[in-house]
């Protein structure tokens, strides 16, 4: 799917703060629907805080996050439970419950916020599973698959209610190359079939230049935005010392 | 008419054109791929099916999930499915589902004979057991090693658990312990009033607490406490793999963690306990002298003289044994501990379990033999 010019979400005037710490200031970007957008910048810089902010998980100190029309923080929390229920996110780890086998994990959204019968459900959760290579795995519990594995689950349940944004924190960390290359493209390739918007968090060079095709980059000592654009415009044309070094692994 | 969404058009020969219309969202419901098919899978003269989804508004999953349900239908029956008339999205959401092809076979469940299942359960018992031993060998050699200076033992990371397990325990233990002397007073109160003995208030109060009800009531307590505190701690750790990173760096994990806590809890036990007896004749005491009349001088006499040392000795043994019991239940439970979520709640589970049950069988053990040597 090519993208539009519709924006889904936009930042404006963000503040960021643990307390009386400022994590990042006056952040300001626009994210388009069927992007896949990259907010990128060295550990510890503040880009899960930032996601934790879009997501509904921590206030920002200011500023607004503009989910089309809805103002998130600003609106009431019926709201805010509506545009959460639009969002899929796969955390680093996977975050699957444990205690749940890989077919309830995807389960229990649409058990909540579908109009499906019981059979009903267990084909979508099949077709999730399968559409992330996972097919034949409902009835395995978190525990008893690999980490890849964890990580396709999670999409699987990221995808369940066909999110218009879905969120991934660090979607690479931890897994091999072929599995991480695996994970790019799937991510291409569910943008392309659900015309869904990706917000992706991470720091994998590789993933950067494979899937992004828009970023933000953070940087921790001036907190705030240093560059935004295409990973392979800002490679090629940034001058700023900081944007290069981090895309060059320090080889500039 | 199949369904509100859908219609069949026979107008092509060999063919049937399954028109969808409206939306199909999951939100809204979608049809049941069964109650569809057996309306025309039996027909002999249809051998393809083609769709014509055209007047479909909106769609998610819930279609891709109907028609994969749908497809899947029509192969097993040898129906040929033409896909051209479908969505593009939708048509790579199937593409995207096969394209997978390294595919499991579904778990077999079966029924274990009975025979089996109490043979599991004899051979797990028989493992933790055998695990129980050799983690006991293993505090054994690493307390012989502590104390002779040849371990790794951090002074600090000790006093820390000591003050977790003693100091920051007393408010409980306060409360629960004068609870339990108001409770013997007033048990006391209604047999001994019959007989104008009330005074003996002081003697029951004084002798149950020191002999056993302050050391059993400490020992639950701290049960519940610590023991569920050190399971949950090792158990995140083993998680966490912080206890692998320990062995990796040639710790041993025993003596770096279980025996700091099981020392700590040794020495505080007794002295909580101590606590607790007196605590638990201040309650009687005040309920006695405030509430059932009787005379604080002579309440305190009784009691001088009802409570011998041995009583003390004897309820200072049990807080030793308790802290024992608890401090291995909760590291053994932690250590043992499965990797995840799950597997810490039923350590601590197991922790708080195990040793109240062992609380109250050492408690029956040292009556009896209390009661055999006549002490």
């Amino acid at each position: 799917m090519k993208q539009t010019s519709e924006v889904v979400l936009e930042v404006r005037n963000l503040d960021l703060s643990y307390d009386d710490y400022a994590v990042m200031r006056n952040l300001n970007f626009k994210i388009l629907k069927g992007e896949v957008f990259i907010i990128m910048g060295g550990s510890g810089c503040g880009k899960s805080t930032l996601l934790k902010s879009l997501i509904g998980l921590r206030a920002p100190a200011r500023g607004d996050v503009l989910y089309g029309e809805k103002n998130f923080w600003r609106e009431d929390e019926s709201v805010q439970k509506d545009l959460i229920r639009s969002f899929g996110v796969l955390y680093q780890g996977g975050a699957l419950w444990s205690s749940l086998t890989l077919g309830e994990n995807v389960a229990l959204a649409l058990e909540l916020y579908s109009n499906l019968s019981a059979s009903q459900i267990q084909e979508v959760v099949e077709l999730k599973l399968a559409l992330v290579g996972l097919s034949g795995y409902s009835q395995f519990y978190p525990s008893e698959i690999s980490g890849g594995m964890r990580k396709r689950a999670g999409l699987a349940r990221a995808i369940a209610l066909d999110p218009s944004i879905i969120f991934f924190d660090e979607p690479s960390a931890g897994l091999d190359p072929i599995n991480s290359r695996m994970l790019d493209d799937l991510i291409l390739q569910l943008r392309d079939a659900l015309g869904a918007t990706f917000v992706v968090v991470t720091h994998e060079l590789a993933s950067i230049f494979a899937i992004g095709n828009n970023s933000v980059f953070l940087d921790a000592n001036s907190k705030t935005i240093i560059a935004e654009g295409n990973p392979k415009d800002l490679l090629a044309n940034s001058r700023d010392p900081k944007v290069i070094g981090f895309l060059t692994r320090g080889k500039k | 008419m199949p369904s509100e969404k859908i219609n069949f058009d026979y107008s092509i020969p060999k063919t049937l054109q399954i028109k969808l219309t409206g939306a199909w969202l999951m939100s809204s419901g979608i049809p049941v791929v069964s109650e569809i098919t057996s309306q025309f899978l039996n027909r002999a003269d249809v051998v393809q099916i083609a769709f014509d989804t055209s007047k479909i508004s909106k769609w998610d999953s819930g279609l891709v999930s109907f028609l994969l349900g749908l497809i899947n239908e029509c192969q097993r029956r040898n129906i040929k499915v033409d896909r051209k008339g479908l969505p593009g999205g939708v048509l790579k959401l199937l593409d995207l589902t096969e394209k997978f092809t390294e595919k499991i076979k579904p778990q077999e469940s079966k029924q274990e004979p009975f025979l089996q299942i109490v043979g599991g359960k004899a051979l797990q018992l028989k493992e933790s057991m055998l695990s129980l031993l050799s983690f006991l060998g293993e505090i054994a050699v690493s307390l012989n090693r502590t104390i002779a200076g040849k371990a790794y033992f951090r002074f600090n990371d000790f006093m820390l658990i000591v003050q977790r397990c003693g100091a920051d325990a007393l408010g409980l233990v306060s409360l629960i312990s004068v609870l339990v002397g108001v409770i013997l007073a007033f048990i006391g109160a209604i047999q001994l009033r019959i007989f104008g003995a009330q005074i003996y208030i002081a003697d029951i109060v004084g002798i149950a607490m020191v002999r056993v009800m302050g050391a059993v009531m400490t020992g639950i307590i701290m049960s519940g406490r610590t023991g569920a505190s050190f399971a949950a701690e090792l158990g995140i750790m083993q998680t966490n793999e912080e206890i692998d990173a320990l062995k990796t760096l040639g710790v041993n994990p025993v003596e770096f963690l279980v025996v700091p806590r099981i020392l700590a809890l040794v020495v505080m036990l007794p002295l909580l306990t101590l606590y607790a007896d007196f605590m638990g004749i201040l309650g009687g005491y005040a309920i006695s002298t405030g509430v059932l009349g009787i005379n604080p001088v002579e309440y305190l006499n009784h009691t001088r003289s009802a409570v011998k040392l041995s009583n003390l000795w004897i309820g200072l043994i049990h807080s030793f044994v308790f802290g024992i019991i608890i401090a291995i239940s909760g590291c053994l439970r932690g250590m043992n501990c499965e990797r995840s979520a799950n597997g810490v709640g039923e350590a601590t589970t197991s922790a708080v379990v195990t040793s109240i049950t062992s609380i109250v069988i050492a408690t029956a053990i040292i009556t009896f033999i209390c009661q055999v040597l006549g002490v």
